[in-house]
C-alpha cells in the first residue's frame, strides 16, 4: 500500500433513559407512530425544552468510562436546519462547550497495543423518521413519524488516530464494549441505538499534513465499517494514482453493493448557523455529582483484562476475549469460581459458548450451557469420567437437551472405558488384525504408535481413555 | 356600572367582593362596549364572548363558594402570541391563521386559577414584531385617544383594549419594548418585569432572550396585583428563576422621600419630542418635591442598544420561526412539487414583509465567517449595556427616562421605515438586553391630545422598588392634574 489511512470516527449512542431529553414522553423503542410525541417534541409554537437530569447522569457516567475530562460549565446549542423529521427547524445540541473532552480507549490489533485519544462527547436530541409512501401504500404522500424525536444521544467523538480499518473496527468494538458496561445505552445496532460516521483520509507514508477527508455515513455493523472504510481507503488511494483530487464530501456505505456512494451536494453545503439556545441555562456538573457518578461505575474491561490474566494466569489474548462482554465475565468468573480450571474454562468459552451466542444470537444470560453445566462438564473431564474427545459430543448434548454433563453422559452412555481389562481386549484384537503394521513398528517404525491408537479409538467409538490406550499398547508392543 | 369601563382593577374587584355586582354583569358589560366600540379601534382579533359568559358564570360560583381571589371574575384580554387550549392563537400572522394550540400557556393557567374571565386574543404586529400594530397580517389597531393614531407595538391591541376601557387588564409580551411603548401611546400602565419572573411557557417565541410577558393596566396598584398572580418559578421554563414572591402590593405604600433616582444623561439628547422632553422634566420636578433625590447617571453604552438588539433578537428569531414549515401545522402551500418548494412556498405566502426582513437578517448574521462579527460582538456589547445598568444601580435605586421617543405617530407615517420604526424602542431596548424590569405610567399629553408616558427601569427582580416608584409618581401626576380617559362617542 502506497498511503496511509488516517480514520476518525464519530459515534451516536442513545442513552437508555425512560423519558425523552426535553419532555415526559416515553422513548421505548417500537410503538405506534407519533404516540409518544406531547406538545413540546413536536415543537408546537411556545413550547420550552426542560432538561432530563438523568441524561446528564449518564452521559457523565459515559464520559468517565471513556477517561474524559468533564466540564464544569458545557451549554446547549442549536444546530439549525430544514427537515420533516426535525420539527422545530433546529436540533438541539452542544457545539462550543460540549459536556466532556480529552479521553482516550485503549485497543488491542494484532497483539499491538494503541491509545485511541477521543476528542469530545456532546449530549443532544435525535430527530424523528421520514417514511415514505410506497413503503405505506401512498407513493403521493410522505410520513413522519416522530416517536424517536428528542430521544437522547451522546456522540463520541474520536481524534483521527487510527491507521487501519481493523483498527477502525477494533475501536467500535472496544467502545460498544464500555458503554454496554456502564449501562448507559443498550447499543442495539439494528434498533439504532450505535450509530457510527466515519472520516476517512489517505495520504503518502512519512507525510505530516492530513490528505482531504470523506465522511462515510450510514454503517450500522462492525463488520461494514471495516469493509466500508476498506472501500473508501481504496478508492480514495486510486483516484490520486490516477491523478486525481479527493473532494471534502459525505458519503453513503451501500452495503447491498458494498460500495460508498456520493450523498446530494446540497448537504455539502449545509451552514447549520449553530448559536447557544437561549431556552437552556449553561449546564453546571459540579465535582460532587461527578464523584457520585464514578462511585456507580462497575469495573471496566480494562481492569478486568488485566485482573483476569493477573488472579487467573490466562493468556492476554483469553482475558480479553472474557472481559469484552460483561455478561460474560460474569459467566467465566462464576464456572472459575466453581472450581473450574481458567484456562480449561476460557478454551471451552471461546470456542463453544461463544459461537453458541452468535449462532442463535443470544445474550449469555440465555446460553442453554450455563455456567454450573460446564462446570460440570470440565469436572467430568478432570476426573476421567470423559475424555476431551467425547466432551465435545456431551456439550452438544447439553446444548441441544438442556440436561447437566452427568446426564447426558449416562443418557447416552458415553462413559470412557478405563477398565484396563477390557481396553487390553481391544488393543488385542487390533494388535491381531493389523500384523503387517505390527511388524513395521518392531522394525522401528514408531511413528504408526498413532496408527494404533487411532484403531483403538474407533473400535471403542471414541470411548477408551486415550491415556490408557496409549501405556497398555506401548506395553504390548514392546 | 355606567363609569366601570373607567374603573380600576382593584375597584372592581371590591365591588366583586362586596357583592356590589357580579362577574356576569361586568363581563357583559365589557363585552357590550367591545362590541360597540371595538369596530373602531379594533383592539381585537377575536372575542370569546359565549366562554366568557361561561367563564364568568364559574367565577360568581366559586365567589358564591366562598373563594376570595383578587382577579376572580374580573375580565382579562390575552395578547394572540400567548396559547390558550383549544382556542385559535395567530400571533397576526396568515402561517398560524387556523392554528389550534393542543395546550395553554403558564400564565393562561395562572389567570384561570386566580378565576380572570379570558375575554379575547387582541391584535399585534405580526409574531410581536413591530412598534404600531401595523405589521398585523389582518387589520391595523388604532389608538383610542386619536383614531388616527397607532396605538403603539407590538401589543397595540392589548394596550388599546385598556385604554378603550374593554377590560381592566390585558396580557403583553415585551421583547424591545412591545408592552411599555404601546402603554406609553395608549396612555396606560405597561410592565416587563425582570427576564425569568414570570414564565415564558406558552409565549410563542420571538426572540427568547429578551421576550417576556407582563400585564398592562390602568394603575400602578393593578399592575402590582397582576404580577402577584402572574410571577414566579415554572419548572416548564428554564430560563424562570426559583425565587419567592413577594405581596407587590405592599411596596405600593412606600413613597420616594431620600430615593436616588437616576435621570441617564444619554437618554436625554437630540431627537427627543419637545412635550415628550416636557413630561420627564416635569415628573422629576415633582419627585423631587417629594423628597426624592434626582441625580444625573451615564449609561454609556446606550448608543450601542438598537444595533445590538437587532443582531440578537433577529438571530433568535430566525431559529424560533423556522418551525412554520408548513409540515405539521399552520399554512402549507398548495402550489409545490417538491419540498424544497412547499418550505419555501408556504413561508413566503405565510409571512409578512417584516417577519421576513427579520429572518433574512437573522439568518445572514448567524451564518458562518459572520457570527464572530455580528452575533458574537453583539453579545459582548449586550454584556457592556448589562454592566453599565449594574454599575447605575450602585448609584440609584431607579433610573427615570421617557418611554418612547414621541407620543402616539398617525397610521402610515413610519410604515415604509423601518429604521424609523427601530427607533420608536430606542428608550426601551436596553432593559431588555440587560434583563432588567421596566415599568411605563402614564405623564401626560402632547398639544395634540395623543398621551406620553414615562419610564422607570429597576435592578433585577427589583420590582417592588420599581412599584413604590412608579406609584408614588402617579399619585403625584393625578394630584397634580387628575386621570383622564379617551372618549370614543
Amino acid at each position: 500500500m502506497k498511503y496511509e489511512p488516517v480514520i476518525g470516527l464519530e459515534v451516536h449512542s442513545q442513552l437508555n433513559t425512560k423519558s425523552k431529553i426535553f419532555c415526559g414522553c416515553s422513548t421505548e423503542f417500537g410503538a405506534a407512530p407519533n404516540a409518544q410525541t406531547c406538545p413540546i417534541c413536536l415543537g408546537m409554537p411556545g413550547v420550552l425544552p426542560v432538561l432530563n437530569t438523568e441524561v446528564v447522569a449518564k452521559s457523565i457516567r459515559a464520559a468517565l468510562a471513556l477517561n474524559c475530562t468533564v466540564s464544569e460549565v458545557s451549554r446547549w446549542a442549536r444546530k439549525n436546519y430544514f427537515y420533516p423529521d426535525l420539527p422545530k427547524g433546529y436540533q438541539i445540541s452542544q457545539y462550543e462547550q460540549p459536556l466532556a473532552v480529552n479521553g482516550h480507549i485503549d485497543i488491542m490489533v494484532n497483539g499491538q497495543h494503541k491509545r485511541i485519544r477521543i476528542h469530545r462527547i456532546h449530549m443532544e436530541e435525535d430527530a424523528g423518521k421520514n417514511i415514505h409512501g410506497e413503503n405505506l401504500g401512498d407513493p403521493a404522500h410522505s410520513y413522519v413519524d416522530l416517536n424517536r424525536t428528542g430521544v437522547p444521544l451522546i456522540e463520541i467523538v474520536s481524534e483521527a488516530d487510527m491507521r487501519s480499518s481493523e483498527e477502525a473496527k477494533a475501536y467500535l468494538e472496544k467502545l460498544h464494549s464500555i458503554l454496554r458496561y456502564t449501562g448507559v445505552s443498550d447499543c442495539n445496532m439494528e434498533e439504532g441505538s450505535f450509530r457510527a460516521d466515519a472520516n476517512v483520509s489517505v495520504r503518502p507514508f512519512g507525510q505530516e499534513k492530513f490528505g482531504t477527508k470523506a465522511e462515510v455515513k450510514n454503517v450500522n455493523s462492525f463488520r461494514f465499517i471495516q469493509k466500508a472504510i476498506d472501500y473508501e481507503i481504496e478508492r480514495q488511494s486510486d483516484l490520486i494514482d490516477d491523478g486525481g483530487r479527493v473532494i471534502q464530501e459525505t458519503r453513503l456505505w451501500d452495503s447491498v453493493k458494498n460500495v460508498t456512494v456520493s450523498m446530494r451536494s446540497k448537504e455539502e453545503a449545509n451552514d447549520y448557523r449553530y448559536f447557544p439556545d437561549p431556552d437552556l441555562v449553561p449546564l453546571r456538573v459540579s465535582e460532587a455529582w461527578k464523584n457520585e457518578v464514578a462511585a456507580t461505575l462497575p469495573e471496566l474491561p480494562d481492569a478486568k483484562i488485566a485482573r483476569f490474566q493477573k488472579e487467573y494466569g490466562i493468556p492476554e489474548y483469553d482475558a480479553v476475549q472474557m472481559a469484552e462482554d460483561q455478561q460474560v465475565a460474569h459467566y467465566f468468573e462464576a464456572v472459575v469460581k466453581m472450581g473450574s480450571d481458567p484456562k480449561s474454562a476460557t478454551n471451552w468459552i471461546m470456542t463453544d459458548v461463544l459461537r453458541i451466542l452468535k449462532e442463535r444470537q443470544l445474550e449469555v444470560e440465555q446460553c442453554p450451557v450455563t455456567a454450573a453445566m460446564l462446570h460440570g462438564m470440565l469436572e467430568l473431564i478432570k476426573n476421567g469420567t470423559i475424555s476431551g474427545k467425547l466432551a465435545k459430543d456431551v456439550f452438544a448434548g447439553m446444548e441441544q437437551t438442556g440436561k447437566d454433563a452427568k446426564t447426558v453422559v449416562a443418557e447416552k452412555g458415553l462413559v470412557q472405558i478405563s477398565d484396563t481389562g477390557e481396553l487390553e481386549k481391544i488393543v488385542d484384537g487390533v494388535i491381531a488384525a493389523n500384523p503387517g503394521n505390527v511388524a513395521e513398528y518392531k522394525s522401528g517404525k514408531v511413528k504408526l504408535m498413532g496408527f494404533f491408537v487411532g484403531q483403538v479409538m474407533q473400535a471403542s467409538k471414541g470411548k477408551a481413555n486415550p491415556a490408557l490406550v496409549n501405556k497398555i499398547l506401548k506395553e504390548k508392543l514392546g | 356600572m355606567a363609569e366601570m369601563h373607567n374603573d380600576s382593577l382593584a375597584s372592581l374587584s371590591r365591588k366583586l367582593a362586596a357583592g356590589e355586582t357580579t362577574s356576569i354583569t361586568l363581563t357583559k358589560a365589557f363585552l357590550e362596549r367591545i362590541e360597540r366600540f371595538d369596530p373602531k379601534v379594533k383592539a381585537f382579533l377575536r372575542v370569546e364572548k359565549e366562554d366568557a359568559l361561561a367563564q364568568a358564570a364559574d367565577a360568581d360560583k366559586r365567589r358564591a363558594a366562598g373563594e376570595k381571589k383578587p382577579l376572580l371574575g374580573i375580565p382579562v384580554a390575552v395578547k394572540d402570541n400567548i396559547v390558550i387550549e383549544d382556542r385559535i392563537t395567530t400571533c397576526a400572522s396568515k402561517i398560524l391563521e387556523n392554528f389550534r394550540a393542543p395546550y395553554s400557556a403558564t400564565v393562561v393557567k395562572k389567570l384561570r386559577e386566580g378565576g380572570a374571565v379570558l375575554i379575547g386574543k387582541t391584535n399585534m404586529d405580526e409574531f410581536a414584531m413591530g412598534s404600531s400594530t401595523e405589521n398585523s397580517a389582518f387589520f391595523t389597531t388604532r389608538n383610542p385617544w386619536d383614531i388616527g393614531a397607532v396605538p403603539g407595538g407590538s401589543s397595540g391591541g392589548s394596550a388599546a383594549a385598556v385604554a378603550a376601557g374593554f377590560s381592566p387588564a390585558s396580557l403583553g409580551s415585551d421583547t424591545g419594548g412591545s408592552i411599555r411603548q404601546p402603554a406609553s401611546l395608549c396612555g396606560v400602565v405597561g410592565l416587563k418585569p425582570t427576564y425569568g419572573r414570570i414564565s415564558r411557557f406558552g409565549l410563542v417565541a420571538f426572540a427568547s432572550s429578551l421576550d417576556q410577558i407582563g400585564p398592562f393596566t390602568r394603575t400602578v396598584e393593578d399592575a402590582a396585583i397582576m404580577m402577584n398572580l402572574l410571577a414566579g418559578h415554572d419548572p416548564l421554563d428554564s430560563t424562570s428563576v426559583d425565587m419567592p414572591v413577594p405581596d407587590y402590593t405592599e411596596a405600593l405604600k412606600n413613597d420616594v422621600k431620600g430615593m436616588v433616582i437616576g435621570l441617564p444623561k444619554e437618554y436625554l439628547v437630540g431627537g427627543i419630542d419637545p412635550a415628550v422632553e416636557a413630561v420627564i422634566k416635569t415628573a422629576a420636578e415633582r419627585l423631587a418635591a417629594a423628597g426624592a433625590r434626582i441625580e444625573e447617571i451615564s449609561l454609556p453604552h446606550t448608543e450601542y442598544a438598537i444595533s445590538v438588539y437587532y443582531v440578537i433578537a433577529t438571530a433568535e428569531a430566525s431559529s424560533n420561526l423556522a418551525r412554520y414549515d408548513g409540515v405539521r401545522y399552520g399554512h402549507r402551500s398548495k402550489e409545490s412539487q417538491d419540498l424544497a418548494a412547499m418550505y419555501v412556498n408556504s413561508r413566503s405566502e405565510g409571512f409578512g414583509p417584516e417577519v421576513k426582513r427579520r429572518i433574512m437578517l437573522g439568518t445572514y448574521t448567524l451564518s458562518s465567517g459572520y457570527y464572530d462579527a455580528y452575533y458574537l460582538k453583539a453579545q459582548k456589547a449586550r454584556t457592556l449595556i448589562l454592566n453599565d445598568f449594574r454599575e447605575a444601580f450602585k448609584k440609584c435605586s431607579v433610573i427615570l427616562t421617557p418611554t418612547a421617543p414621541t407620543p402616539a405617530f398617525t397610521i402610515g407615517e413610519k410604515a415604509d421605515n423601518p429604521l424609523q420604526m427601530y427607533l420608536s424602542d430606542i428608550f426601551t431596548i436596553s432593559a431588555n438586553l440587560a434583563g432588567i424590569p421596566g415599568i411605563s405610567v402614564p405623564g401626560g399629553f402632547a398639544p395634540n391630545g395623543r398621551p406620553i408616558g414615562v419610564q422607570f427601569m429597576a435592578a433585577h427582580f427589583d420590582e417592588e422598588t420599581l412599584f413604590t416608584a412608579a406609584a408614588a409618581y402617579e399619585r403625584l401626576r393625578d394630584a397634580a392634574v387628575g386621570s383622564t380617559f379617551p372618549k370614543l362617542g
